[in-house]
Parts: C-alpha cells; sequence; structure tokens
C-alpha cells in the first residue's frame, strides 16, 4: 500500500475496486489484522486494529477471498465453534436465522467438504456474520457464484445494510457496484486513484455514446473527429455532453443523410473505470 | 474466556473424531513394541536390579507415546489450517495469542495424556508394574507433553509445508525420542554417548517419569524436574513472542 488515506462512514455501502494486484485484498488484511502494516495506522469503529484488536476485531466481520474451510465440521459446528471464538457460546437462535436467510437449512448438518463451491461461499458468509458485527467486509464475494446465490446474497445484505452495518465490498463485477454502492475507492498499484460517489465518477465522465445507422452510409468530413469504431452499418459517435447532439443532427441534415436508427448511451463504471486505471 | 474455551473445544473434537489415527493407532503401535522388545530382551536385559525389562519399558514406552502425539496433535493441526487456509477462523476473532497458545497447548496435553495412558493400560498386564509416586510422574507426564506440544506449535507456525513439518519431527523430534533411553538405560551407553544424552531434555522427561514407577532412576528426579519445566517455560516464551509477533502467521 502507498500512503492510502480512506475513511468509510457508518452504514455506508463502500466498493474498492481495482485489478487484481492492486492492494484490495492487503488493505482488508491490515483491517482484519491478518496483515500487519509496517506503517500508518487503521481503525475499525475507532478502534486501532493493532492495539485495540479486540474491539475492533468484533466489529468486523470479513468473508475472505479464498474459498477456505474446516473439514472435520458439518456447516451447523463451524458456525457455533465461529460463534463461540468470538465469545458468544449460546448463539443459536442467530445462527439459525443466518442459515435460513443464506439458503443453508437443508445442508446444515453436511459435512462442509461434502459442499460444492457455491454453498461453501454462503458458508464463509454466515461465518462472517456469527457475532454480528457492524462492519461486514466482503472480498469478492461472488466470484464464481451463480446468479441464484448472488441475488439471494445481495438481497441479505442490502437489508443488513438497511439495518445500519456497514459494508465494504470488493468485486470485479462493475455493475454489482454500480447497482449497490453509495461511494467507491479505485486502487491502482496500491494507490487510491479515485474516491467519490458512485453517482459523481459516472457523471465526472462526460461522455455519452450515440449509435447510429445512415443512409446513405457514411458520415459528414465535420463529424469526423467525433467518430469511433464502425461495425456492420453501426456508427459510434462519441459525444462530449448532450450540447453535442443538436450538432451532430444538424450536420446529419445539411448533408442530406437520414438517420435509420439512433441508440444514446449513457456511460457505466465499467467505462469509468476503465478510463481512470488508463490514465493514472 | 468463551473464545478460549471454543478454540480448545474445538480443537480436542478436531483429534477426537478421528480418535482411531489419533488415539488407538499409537496405542497400538507402542502394545507391538513392548512385544517385541519385552519378548526379545526380557531374558537378556536387566536395567536395575530386580527389575524385569518389561517393567522398565512400559512407562518409558508410555512417555513416548505421549511426547511424540502431543507433537503430532499442535504442529499437525496447524499446519493442516494453514496449508487449507482456515487458520483465517482462528486469526479473525479476538482471541489473545496467549488465548490460542493455551488452547493449542491444552488440546496437544489431553491427546499426549490419553495415548500415555492408553499405553499403559493396554501394557500393565504385560508386567509387574507400581506406582509408587504418583505425583512425580503426573507432574513429568503433563510436563513432558507440554514441552513436545509446544514445539509443536512452533513447528506448525514455522512450516510452510508437510515436508517441511516431516523434516522437523524426523530429523529432530524422532531421534529425541528414540535416543531418550526408552529402550535402555543411558549407563549402558559409552561415555561419549552417555555424556550427550544429559544435553537431551527427553532424556530427563523419560528418566523422570519411570522415577514415578520404579523408584529409581539415572539422574535425581529433582533436577530432572528443574530441566523438564525450565525447558517447558523456555519454549512456552518463544512460542507466545512467536504468537505476539505474527510470525509467519500474521505476515
Amino acid at each position: 500500500m502507498d500512503g492510502v488515506d480512506l475513511e468509510v462512514m457508518p452504514g455506508e455501502f463502500f466498493a474498492l475496486l481495482g485489478p487484481n494486484g492492486a492492494g484490495k485484498t492487503t488493505l482488508i488484511s491490515i483491517l482484519a489484522g491478518l496483515v500487519k502494516a509496517d506503517r500508518g495506522q487503521a481503525s475499525v469503529l475507532g478502534f486501532d486494529v493493532a492495539t485495540q484488536y479486540r474491539q475492533a476485531r468484533r466489529a468486523l466481520g470479513v468473508v475472505p477471498q479464498e474459498l477456505v474451510f474446516d473439514p472435520f465440521f458439518t456447516v451447523r459446528e463451524a458456525l457455533r465453534i465461529q460463534s463461540g471464538y468470538f465469545g458468544l457460546r449460546r448463539n443459536d437462535d442467530w445462527v439459525d436465522e443466518i442459515i435460513h436467510h443464506l439458503d443453508l437449512a437443508d445442508k446444515a448438518d453436511v459435512n462442509m467438504r461434502a459442499l460444492s463451491g457455491g454453498m461453501k461461499r454462503r458458508v464463509m458468509v454466515a461465518q462472517a456474520l456469527v457475532h454480528k458485527p457492524q462492519v461486514i467486509v466482503l472480498d469478492e464475494p461472488t466470484a464464481g457464484v451463480d446468479v441464484e446465490l448472488r441475488q439471494a446474497l445481495w438481497a441479505f445484505i442490502r437489508k443488513l445494510n438497511s439495518e445500519g452495518h456497514t459494508i465494504v465490498l470488493t468485486t470485479h463485477y462493475l455493475e454489482e457496484a454500480e447497482a449497490l454502492c453509495q461511494r467507491i475507492a479505485m486502487l491502482k498499484q496500491g494507490r487510491v486513484v479515485a474516491l467519490d460517489t458512485t453517482q459523481n465518477l459516472i457523471n465526472a465522465v462526460s461522455e455519452q455514446i450515440l449509435k447510429l445507422r445512415l443512409d446513405p452510409d457514411r458520415l459528414p468530413a465535420s463529424l469526423e473527429s467525433l467518430a469511433g469504431a464502425s461495425e456492420n452499418g453501426e456508427r459510434t459517435l462519441a459525444l462530449q455532453g448532450y450540447g453535442t447532439l443538436e450538432h451532430v443532427l444538424a450536420e446529419l441534415r445539411r448533408a442530406g443523410i437520414r438517420i435509420l436508427e439512433m441508440q444514446l448511451l449513457q456511460p457505466d463504471l465499467e467505462e469509468v473505470f476503465v478510463k481512470i486505471m488508463r490514465k493514472s | 474466556m468463551g473464545g478460549f474455551l471454543t478454540l480448545c473445544q474445538k480443537e480436542l473434537l478436531r483429534f477426537w473424531k478421528v480418535s482411531f489415527q489419533t488415539l488407538l493407532a499409537p496405542v497400538l503401535s507402542a502394545l507391538l513394541y513392548l512385544l517385541i522388545f519385552s519378548h526379545v530382551l526380557e531374558s537378556h536385559v536387566q536395567v536395575y536390579p530386580g527389575i524385569g525389562y518389561a517393567a522398565f519399558l512400559i512407562p518409558g514406552l508410555a512417555m513416548m507415546s505421549a511426547l511424540q502425539n502431543a507433537f503430532a496433535n499442535s504442529s499437525s493441526s496447524l499446519i493442516q489450517s494453514k496449508i487449507t487456509g482456515n487458520l483465517v477462523y482462528v486469526l479473525l476473532p479476538p482471541l489473545s495469542p496467549t488465548e490460542i497458545f493455551w488452547a493449542y497447548l491444552l488440546a496437544s496435553l489431553a491427546r499426549g495424556v490419553m495415548v500415555g495412558l492408553g499405553v499403559f493400560l493396554v501394557a500393565a498386564p504385560f508386567a509387574d508394574l507400581a506406582l509408587p509416586h504418583p505425583f512425580w510422574a503426573l507432574a513429568f507426564l503433563l510436563l513432558g507433553s507440554g514441552i513436545l506440544g509446544t514445539l509443536g506449535i512452533i513447528a506448525g507456525i514455522w512450516a510452510d509445508k508437510f515436508d517441511q513439518l516431516a523434516a522437523f519431527q524426523n530429523f529432530l523430534i524422532m531421534p529425541l525420542t528414540f535416543l531418550s533411553g526408552v529402550f535402555y538405560s543411558i549407563r549402558s551407553l559409552p561415555p561419549f554417548w552417555q555424556g550427550l544424552s544429559h544435553f537431551n531434555p527427553v532424556f530427563y522427561i523419560i528418566d523422570g517419569f519411570r522415577y514415578g514407577f520404579l523408584a529409581t532412576s539415572d539422574v535425581p528426579p529433582l533436577l530432572s524436574l528443574a530441566v523438564v519445566a525450565g525447558c517447558f517455560l523456555a519454549l512456552s516464551l518463544l512460542t507466545l513472542w512467536l504468537l505476539k509477533t505474527g510470525y509467519k502467521l500474521r505476515s
């Protein structure tokens, strides 16, 4: 990590994005006390992760990225044990509730070894929640997970967020981050290269994409500077804001070119991400 | 406290669930040693006057099995958790280094004591054994298993793969336990090897433990107790320091 200075607000749904090796997992590991930072300070709900590690870890629930499990135990045993580690040895009501919400009831008494990858992932989410942590960190929770689980998982996490839990998420599925997160930090090579609300990040890319089918299939010379790729008669123009649209239409009219089909595309987080990563 | 108890319980369950391998198998191995060695040597070897070879061998065998299993328990639990990655579930909760240390150690002690006791129970009918100094025997059983349990934690923390753990076991633990006077009295060794044996802490564990049964020993039991307690203390402090610094666990 290189001079990362981040603050996630209580109750926020926050995304950490970045290419592989950007430092997302390292950052999470520092928060969770799995890695010691050689300099700097990190805290959870105001508790320093090194000096007040008991309070900090009690406030934090982490779903690790790697699919890990203890082959000696069943789902229910694993959850009871995990709850016990946090000092909650009589926690069966909440354990049952998590099992229910994550659709694990059928598998509760099955050994971890016998579960599919997606089921193991659900148990990992459950393990992170056994002690009702205020802050929940999900490190790529949907990698290699089917659509059904993804939807169930996000519904549950949204519910937790609406109940006041702070959620920090890393993912490579940018549409997930766009749909769920209020604020986003983008990391590259250990540095924060962008930090803003999801909407501001998207708005900052002022380019809209205009797709056209024309008759005759040609662009007037005055619009050549906006032209992007052209494929099977579909031409792409990059617009700098809606103001440019009027100019494009006027130029086409003047050249006597008819519009057969037209599509205006808004920038999405993926575009923003690609741009920011290229720029920095 | 709850976290510590749970980790302790989990470590106990871990070996209990596979007790064929972790408890019965070592008892059977020890029984085989006893049958072969005592059959071959009973009429040839008399270590102490008036004490049969089987009576001499059984306490040593029970202790050796206890030690090996105390080591195996903590070391294999840690290396398995490290390699499969599930150690993260012990590292994420608010467990202190001291709690982690004692939980792994107590589970090792439990397995060591169970195996030692098991060996003793199945072997006892083969010899005329008394236990004149039970507290001496108990003290050496606990401290000895404690030393090896602690060494198991160190090995489990240090080793990155099974291969390295096997090296630790085969090149350090096995020689130390086999060359500790389990099968012989070090008095029967040439002077050089006798002298060398005095640098082997396992020798003092076996000798002191045997004193509990035979009321005789190669070195005074109090000296053995001091050496063994000192080793346990030193290794415990080292292990606690490793856990506090996060050596290899919280890199």
